[in-house]
């Protein structure tokens, strides 16, 4: 697959600010174009990530951002994959750039979120999965995190305490992140001593929902290396896979998985051909790999990750984090921005979020929080109803 | 027959009856209320995803027809991609029983839509059993009393009906995960004087 450059990156900072979220996308369009040094009437191709809680589907983001950097007449697309968004709509620039149909395009993706679980819209809503889980079940997305975890505990012998060093982890690493919503450093302690939302899931597991907002200015190789951009950080694969029939995992909004009576399971899972899809148009694979940021809805599913991406075999992943190998400072730093734990979720701008921190971890901006020599990073995440989500990045 | 709505008789409990009924269920108070004449009818939270048969009561399945694939709820059905063309799914009732693939809680309420059944909310705890026959799994509210301590990977698990909430004249039923081989009762605890237990459910319960 033929790469893109990506040129500049912007993140309006996670908190709870309450204000309109076309404020914090075009915030964090500013930002990435004045990095990229692009003018915005050069920009030939908006890709908005699109959120379904701020009016009218986000106002139908990609035009809401553009009209407020006022519109400049270029091309347009508004892409909603809930968590998976802002891949989604990266892989529509992509498809953009190297169709050679537009040498620059801006990405962008923002919410406001309500305090709480994230809920179905109102009404009565029988034919609509998402609304007859909350219904019949219960069933909320800490409900599935709660599952999750529960069976790393029954298959894997994973502990409360492991999970709690992944939160543990992660706020040390949010700690030097000015951008992060909680910047708290917290203890193994802290995190038991939190009530449990979903067994055997502590309060301090499992993220919380944020404003926040996040865009990236995507460009050519060509256009990059013209503009001055003489090494930039690449895009070597994008993954928006969806899975492969039978899906046996249960997995939000659905109330019964795949039936493998007809069709044996696929001997690669969803999340794995995630990371398969990127791993395969970049050429490389999990050795690669110097850094990563993962969706770590819950800290157990952190854990997942590891797994689902190759970074160890199934069952392993605790390991990984007791040796601290996924700390900054181990052999494959994850979630050095916080994770979602440190910045909860703000759903169209949080794909987005992870490929600007992996930006500033491969240009060495990083800071504090810079992890050492990192040429190859890789996110990943998934958005519901089945949608992935990773982006290879490599310098 | 797939009785899908409308009132059902309440006929729990009744002399000689072999069905078990969860001891912590709220059902059984629909039974108790229906002994001493204070009878609600029962309708179920939402039509068509399960048949409204107190003894036997099954989840209503879609499967291709000729094929062992199997889809629920029905109505919102995916497909199966090595069938080419359009497919009118049959409609079948799904195995009663399973075994536990995971299971959690829900410690605070749920929002909305979700409407507390009880107040004040007690949490509520969740299993996700695969059928064997059909080998999908399933999500369903465990019925009350059951915690996680009660469950493992694998705990034979059986489909009941039980209220989810109440209004003044209505029931409204759901399926519910019951673990089959029922924990021995604890002194002074969980076991409800309303309830009679067949000789079949402490056969079982041994």
């Amino acid at each position: 697959m033929d790469e893109i450059a990506i040129i500049g990156v912007g993140m309006h900072p996670w908190g709870k600010w309450g204000r309109n979220f076309v404020e914090y996308g075009t915030s964090a369009a500013h930002e990435a174009l004045a990095e990229a040094g692009v003018d915005w009437t050069d920009v030939g191709f908006v890709s908005g990530a699109v959120t379904v809680r701020c009016g009218y589907p986000g106002y139908v983001a990609g035009s809401s951002f553009a009209r407020a950097l006022g519109f400049n007449g270029s091309q347009v697309a508004s892409t909603y994959a809930a968590c998976a968004s802002g891949a989604s709509a990266m892989q529509v620039a992509r498809g953009q750039i190297l169709s050679g149909a537009t040498d620059v395009a801006l990405v962008v993706g923002a919410d406001t979120t309500p305090k709480g679980f994230l809920a179905p819209n109102e009404g009565e809503r029988p034919d609509d999965m998402d609304w007859l889980r909350f219904r019949l079940v219960g069933a909320t997305n800490p409900v599935y995190f709660g599952l999750n975890a529960r069976r790393r505990m029954d298959l894997y012998g994973a502990t409360q305490e492991d999970f709690a060093r992944v939160k543990v982890k992660n706020s040390r690493h949010s700690v030097h992140n000015r951008r992060a919503r909680f910047t708290k450093e917290y203890s193994i302690d802290d995190v038991l001593n939190s009530p449990i939302v979903s067994d055997p899931l502590h309060l301090l597991d499992i993220c919380t929902t944020s404003d926040g907002g996040a865009a990236v200015v995507l460009a050519s190789m060509d256009y990059a290396r013209a503009s001055g951009h003489c090494d930039p950080v690449r895009v070597a694969g994008i993954s928006t896979v969806l899975p492969t029939y039978p899906d046996t995992v249960i997995d939000l909004p659905y109330l019964a998985t795949d039936s493998a009576a007809a069709t044996a399971e696929p001997e690669r899972g969803f999340k794995q051909s995630i990371g398969d899809q990127v791993y395969s148009e970049a050429g490389l694979g999990p050795d690669d790999i110097d850094v990563a940021e993962v969706y770590d809805l819950s800290s157990a599913l952190e854990l997942d990750w590891y797994e689902q991406l190759g970074f160890c075999s199934e069952g392993e992943a605790e390991g990984l984090v007791r040796d601290a190998v996924t700390a900054i400072g181990g052999r494959l730093p994850v979630n050095p921005s916080g994770g979602l734990g440190a910045f909860g979720e703000a759903v169209p701008a949080q794909a987005l979020a992870q490929v600007c921190e992996l930006t500033w971890q491969l240009r060495g901006q990083a800071g504090e929080r810079q992890v050492h020599n990192a040429r190859v990073g890789i996110s990943a995440n998934q958005g519901l109803f089945g949608h992935g989500s990773s982006v290879l990045v490599r310098r | 027959m797939l009785t899908v709505t409308g009132t059902v008789a309440c006929r729990c409990l009744g002399s000689g009856s072999r069905i078990r009924i969860p001891r912590w269920s709220s059902g059984t108070r629909a039974a108790a209320r229906e002994r001493v004449g204070v009878s609600k009818t029962q309708v179920p939270a939402v039509e068509g995803l399960f048949t409204m048969d107190n003894e036997m009561p099954h989840l209503i399945g879609g499967k291709v027809p000729g094929r062992e694939s199997y889809f629920f709820p029905k109505h919102l059905a995916g497909g199966d991609p090595a069938v080419s063309g359009p497919v009118e799914l049959e409609t079948v009732k799904l195995s009663r029983n399973g075994y536990v693939w995971s299971y959690t809680t829900s410690h605070y309420p749920p929002p909305p839509p979700f409407i507390v059944g009880t107040e004040p909310y007690r949490p509520i705890t969740i299993a996700a059993v695969k059928l064997p026959r059909e080998q999908l799994v399933v999500l369903g509210q465990c019925v009350l009393g059951v915690t996680p301590d009660d469950l493992e990977i694998g705990t034979e698990m059986e489909l009941v009906l039980d209220t989810l909430y109440s209004d003044d004249e209505h029931d409204y039923m759901v399926w519910k995960w019951s673990p089959v081989n029922l924990p021995a009762p604890q002194t002074g605890a969980g076991i409800r004087s309303d309830i009679e237990t067949t000789t079949d459910q402490v056969t079982r319960r041994l």
